[in-house]
C-alpha cells in the first residue's frame, strides 16, 4: 500500500505532463483541423473537412515532395558520416571513445538556434569559407552556400549527425569483437567481414537513427528560415507560417495533423521491420 | 616407425603487450593428426599462443609455422587453420546452415557443393534438421557443435580450440569431451586445445602442455605429466599432491633415503641424488593407503582431521606433524572415522622424487 503512493508520488507528475503538454494540445490540434477559418485569423466552430481537401493543391503536394526529399538526403548524408565514424570511434580505447563521444553531444550546450547563426558567419557571400576560399585562390567567385537547398541541407546533417551517431555508435560498440575475428578465422577479408556481420547486426541502429533524424528533419523551420532565407517552403516552417504569418489556424493544424500521421505510420513501419529485427540483434 | 610430421611449429615465439610479457620464447612442435592440450592457469599464455597460430595476433619475435611454411606475418584469413572461440561467436543472424557455410561461401565455393559438404557435417554432430534456427534458438552444447563444424568444414590443417566447453555445464562438459575427441579420432584432424581443467587435458589428449607464466613447463603424453610430473608446479597443477620435502641422506642399491624435516624417512627407488640434496616427494592421494598397523618402509603415524564422503571416493585428511595430507579410499569405508590414528604407507614406486632446484 505504501509502496503504491509512493510510486505514484513518482509517476503521477509525468503522465500529469504528458497529459497537459502532449495530449491536450494535440487534440486541440486535431480539433481545430476541423474548423473553418474566418477573415480576421479567428475560427468558426463547425465540422468541415475543406482544409485537408486543400492540402491536395500541387503548391502543398511540392511542398511535401521537397520536405521529403530534404528529409530523406539528409538522413543519407547523416548515414554516410555518421557509419564510419561510429566504426572508427569504437575501436578506439575506452578513454578516447568516451571523448569522442563527449564532442559529438558537446554542441547540445548550446541553443540551435544560436548554432545556426554561426553558420550564417560561416556559409554566407563574404563569410569565413568563402573568404578563405577566394584569399587561397581556389574560387574566382564566392559560392552560394546558403539560401538555397544546400544550405538548408548543410544545417540539419549538422544538427541531427548526433541523433545518426549516437545509436549506431551503441550498436557498433556492443558488438562482440570475436564475431569479427571469427570471420577473419573463416576466411571473410574486411570488406565481407562488414557487410555480413557487422552491417546487418547494426541494421536496427540504422533504421532507429534514420527514423531520428528524418521525423525532425521534414519539420526544422527554423533552420529553413534562417539558411533558406524564407525563400524556401518546407513542412515545418508551412505550418509555422499558417499559424502565425497567414493566421489560418485550422489550415495548419490539418497540415500538422497530416506530419503527425505521417510519422505514425513511419514508426509502425520501423516497428514492423526494424522492431522485429531488435529482436533478432538481442 | 616412421617420422611424424610437423605440422605446426613455433620457433623462439614470444609475445609482450606493452612492457607485459606474456610469452617468453618458447619452441613447440605439434605432429600432424594429434591432440594436444596447453594447459595452464588463466594469464599463463595460453591462448595467445593459439592467437599466433590463428594469425588474430602477430608474434613479438620469433617465428610461426603450419605445414612448413612460414605464416608469421600472414593474415587470418589466409591461414589453413579454424579456431573455435570461448562464446562459440556464431553470427546471431545467420541460420545454423549460414553459419556453417560461411567459410566456403568465403572462398567461392560452388552453392551445390556446400550443400553436400554442410548436410555431411550437420550429420556429423547430430543436428539435422536445426538447419534453420538461429544461433540463439539452440541449446549451449548445439551451439558449441555448430561453432564445431564450422571450423571442420574447412577441412583445416589444425583445428584450434580455445576452452571450447567452459560454458557448459559439468554433465554436458563431460558429454562433449567424449564427443570431441571421437570426432578427433575419425577426422584425423590435428586438434590444438586450450584449456585450465585438467581433467580435460588428461582425459582428451594424445599430448599436454603444461605452461606456467609464460613458459613451457612440461610436454608429455597425460601419463607422463601425471605421474612423471619434473617440477612441483606440474605435479600440483595435475591433480591433489601430497608433497614432503627433505633432504637425501643415503644412497644405495637404486634407493634413497630421504628425511623429512628430521621429523622421519622415506625411501624412494631412484639414485640419481647425492647425499645432502635437497628433494621433494610427491605422492599422490590415490596411491596412499591407510593401516591401523605400522609397517616397515614408507609408513607415518597421524591423525585423520577430516573426511570428505564423494560419492564413489571417501578424501581422508590425516595431519601428521602439524602438516596435512590427503589420501583417498574407495567408497564409504567405515573402518576409519576422524580423531582415529592411523598409519600412510604407499608402494615404493609411486613416490615422484623432484629436486629443489625445479
Amino acid at each position: 500500500m505504501k509502496n503504491k503512493i509512493i510510486r505514484s508520488i513518482f509517476i503521477v507528475p509525468v503522465i500529469l505532463y504528458s497529459l497537459l503538454l502532449i495530449a491536450l494540445p494535440i487534440i486541440y490540434v486535431l480539433i481545430i483541423s476541423f474548423y473553418k477559418n474566418d477573415s480576421y485569423g479567428g475560427m468558426i466552430r463547425t465540422f468541415t473537412l475543406e482544409n485537408y481537401m486543400s492540402i491536395f493543391n500541387s503548391v502543398y503536394i511540392g511542398i511535401f515532395l521537397k520536405s521529403f526529399l530534404i528529409a530523406v538526403i539528409t538522413m543519407f548524408i547523416c548515414m554516410i558520416i555518421s557509419y564510419p565514424f561510429a566504426l572508427a570511434v569504437s575501436h578506439k580505447n575506452a578513454k578516447t571513445q568516451s571523448i569522442f563521444m563527449t564532442l559529438v553531444m558537446v554542441p547540445f550546450l548550446t541553443n540551435s538556434l544560436i548554432r545556426m547563426y554561426g553558420w550564417i558567419v560561416l556559409l554566407r557571400k563574404n563569410g569565413v569559407i568563402n573568404q578563405v576560399l577566394l584569399s587561397l585562390n581556389i574560387i574566382k567567385n564566392p559560392l552560394n552556400l546558403m539560401y538555397n537547398n544546400l544550405g538548408i541541407v548543410i544545417g540539419m546533417v549538422y544538427t541531427l549527425l548526433p541523433f545518426m551517431i549516437l545509436p549506431l555508435y551503441s550498436s557498433i560498440s556492443t558488438i562482440d569483437y570475436r564475431l569479427l575475428e571469427a570471420s577473419s578465422d573463416l576466411g571473410a577479408n574486411k570488406w565481407k567481414t562488414f557487410t555480413k556481420v557487422i552491417l546487418p547486426i547494426t541494421f536496427p541502429a540504422l533504421f532507429n537513427g534514420g527514423l531520428m533524424v528524418f521525423t525532425p528533419a521534414l519539420g526544422f523551420f527554423f533552420i529553413v528560415d534562417l539558411l533558406g532565407g524564407g525563400k524556401i517552403m518546407i513542412l515545418g516552417n508551412l505550418i509555422k507560417n499558417q499559424f502565425l504569418t497567414a493566421r489560418n489556424w485550422p489550415f495548419g493544424a490539418a497540415i500538422a495533423i497530416l506530419l503527425i500521421i505521417i510519422t505514425y505510420i513511419l514508426i509502425m513501419i520501423y516497428r514492423k521491420i526494424g522492431g522485429k529485427m531488435d529482436d533478432l540483434g538481442a | 616407425m616412421s617420422e611424424k610430421k610437423v605440422i605446426v611449429k613455433l620457433e623462439n615465439f614470444s609475445k609482450s603487450y606493452g612492457p607485459k610479457e606474456i610469452i617468453k620464447s618458447i619452441n613447440l612442435d605439434v605432429y600432424e593428426g594429434e591432440f594436444i592440450t596447453l594447459l595452464g592457469s588463466s594469464g599463463c599464455g595460453k591462448t595467445t599462443i593459439l592467437r599466433a597460430i590463428s594469425g588474430l595476433d602477430e608474434p613479438t619475435s620469433g617465428r610461426v609455422f603450419i605445414d612448413g611454411e612460414d605464416v608469421t606475418h600472414l593474415e587470418a584469413r589466409k591461414r589453413q587453420v579454424n579456431t573455435i572461440f570461448q562464446n562459440y561467436a556464431l553470427f546471431p543472424l545467420m541460420t545454423v546452415y549460414d553459419n556453417v557455410a560461411f567459410g566456403l561461401r568465403m572462398k567461392k565455393v560452388p552453392e551445390d557443393e556446400i550443400k553436400t559438404r554442410v548436410d555431411k557435417m550437420i550429420k556429423l554432430v547430430h543436428l539435422e534438421g536445426y538447419e534453420n534456427r538461429l544461433p540463439k534458438e539452440l541449446s549451449g552444447g548445439e551451439q558449441q557443435r555448430v561453432s564445431i563444424i564450422r571450423g571442420l568444414i574447412n577441412n583445416p590443417k589444425v583445428l584450434l580450440l580455445d576452452e571450447p566447453l567452459s560454458a557448459l555445464d559439468l554433465k554436458l562438459r563431460k558429454k562433449m569431451q567424449i564427443e570431441l575427441k571421437q570426432l578427433q579420432r575419425k577426422l584425423g584432424t590435428t586438434f590444438i586445445y586450450v584449456t585450465h581443467d585438467q581433467d580435460e587435458a588428461l582425459s582428451m589428449s594424445d599430448r599436454v602442455v603444461v605452461i606456467k607464466e609464460g613458459n613451457i613447463e612440461q610436454i608429455g603424453t597425460p601419463i607422463e605429466v601425471y605421474e612423471k610430473p619434473v617440477s612441483l608446479y606440474v605435479a600440483d597443477f595435475l591433480g591433489e599432491a601430497n608433497i614432503f620435502k627433505g633432504k637425501v641422506t643415503n644412497v644405495s642399491n637404486n634407493k634413497t633415503t630421504v628425511n623429512i624435516k628430521d621429523k622421519f624417512d622415506l625411501t624412494i627407488t631412484e639414485d640419481n641424488y647425492q647425499i645432502g640434496d635437497s628433494v621433494n616427494i610427491v605422492v599422490r592421494p590415490e596411491n596412499i593407503r591407510l593401516t591401523l598397523v605400522a609397517r616397515k618402509n614408507n609408513c607415518i603415524q597421524g591423525t585423520i582431521t577430516n573426511m570428505v564422503y564423494d560419492g564413489y571416493i571417501t578424501k581422508v585428511f590425516i595431519k601428521v606433524n602439524n602438516t596435512s595430507y590427503e589420501a583417498i579410499i574407495n567408497g564409504n569405508n567405515k573402518n576409519y572415522k576422524i580423531n582415529d590414528e592411523v598409519y600412510l604407507y604407499w608402494a615404493l614406486d609411486d613416490s615422484i622424487i623432484i629436486g629443489d632446484k625445479k
